[in-house]
């Protein structure tokens, strides 16, 4: 009985590993920022170039940081959503610009709107590797201390929004307090 | 793109194929047309370092280098925006004088254990590492095991003078076999 039961046991064993395995996005990497200090960046405004634009500038106040670009498909989808967020006023929304040409970047914030208090350029990618991204849109949430609590890869829709980044930023304002 | 044009392209030709090859070179050119208007990465030209000793050393460690775009690439072979970033930007540090570790740990610190190729030794890849080892030790334990309780069973005892005798002449009488 037992010698038919063991290899039995061990395909289960083996299945069930997989299995999960498969309903996981290879895509979906855990970032390794997360508790640690947001990197410091100080680069120009996109609608304000001469302005400069520095993490330390968000100090004191619970914000998310949306990594964003007009060549980048997933981004149009999130933008009606974003601007909605925005307009709740729950949290601070700020752009970090990733390898855009500006007047590209103006262009789609004149066609769709622009949800970001502020939009931080960043032609050359060189923040966009500070924070470690690999893919646009990319969602932070930074708190009052300046520390990435959350990180989101993809479109924050309605349901991410609601499951997953709200809760985050209700739990740092209230500790905040 | 027109639909029904488009349609018309996918359809093997069946009139003779002259308008049809007509529309759809037309629906080329204007796709050619159209492709200033689309908006694309900023992407600086990649620029070799006039090094040859960066450029080798960039090779070797490019190679152990995950493109986190395209995963199944390294960074050496990637042709992703990414990649071609963070060369420049290992370009950069070499430049500076950065040893290898050091660099790898910027990188890791940024973009986590999964850049690298070849997974680091630490507690949760024990078993990736050590299973396959540990499998190997586990079958090679239960062959012997089988072998040896196998030979167990099957004892070899001499034969007494009288089988042997039986047994001779078993053999000698099997049809068309002779014995010496």
């Amino acid at each position: 009985m037992l010698r038919y039961l063991i290899p039995l046991v061990i395909f289960i064993v083996l299945a069930v590993f997989l299995a999960i395995g498969l309903t996981r996005d290879p895509h979906e990497l855990k970032s390794v920022l997360i508790n640690k200090p947001a990197p410091a960046f100080r680069v120009p405004q996109l609608k304000a170039a001469d302005k400069m634009i520095s993490n330390e500038d968000m100090r004191g106040k619970v914000w998310l940081l949306n990594v964003w670009a007009s060549w980048c498909i997933a981004c149009r989808d999130e933008h009606p959503y974003l601007i909605e967020y925005a307009k709740s006023g729950v949290v601070p929304i700020y752009g970090l610009n990733y390898k855009d040409r500006r007047e590209d970047a103006l262009a789609t914030l004149d066609e769709l709107g622009d949800p970001y208090i502020a939009s931080a350029v960043d032609l050359d990618g060189r923040v966009g590797i500070d924070f470690g991204v690999y893919g646009a849109p990319e969602t932070y949430i930074i708190d009052q201390g300046g520390t990435i609590r959350f990180k989101y890869v993809g479109p924050m829709m309605p349901d991410v929004w609601k499951e997953k980044i709200l809760p985050v930023v209700q739990e740092l304002n209230r500790q905040g307090k | 793109m027109n639909k029904s044009g488009r349609e018309a392209c996918l359809r093997p030709p069946n009139n003779g194929g002259k308008p049809l090859f007509l529309t759809c070179s037309l629906l080329m050119f204007v796709i050619f047309l159209m492709a200033p208007f689309v908006k694309a990465q900023v992407q600086e030209e990649e620029v070799p370092s006039d090094d040859p000793v960066i450029e080798q050393r960039l090779a070797n460690l490019s190679k152990e280098l995950r493109c986190l775009q395209c995963q199944n690439q390294t960074l050496a072979d990637s042709p992703a925006g990414l990649a071609a970033d963070l060369r420049r930007e290992i370009r950069i540090q070499m430049k500076a004088g950065k040893s290898d570790k050091e660099i790898i740990a910027f990188l890791t610190q940024r973009y986590g254990d999964f850049i690298l190729y070849k997974p680091r030794v630490t507690f949760t890849t024990y078993l990736l590492w050590f299973g396959p080892f540990v499998l190997l030790i586990g079958g090679l334990y239960l062959l012997f095991h089988y072998i040896k309780q196998r030979r167990d069973q099957i004892t070899e005892k001499p034969l007494s003078a009288d089988e042997r005798r039986r047994a001779e002449e078993m053999l000698a009488s099997l049809p068309g076999k002779e014995t010496t």
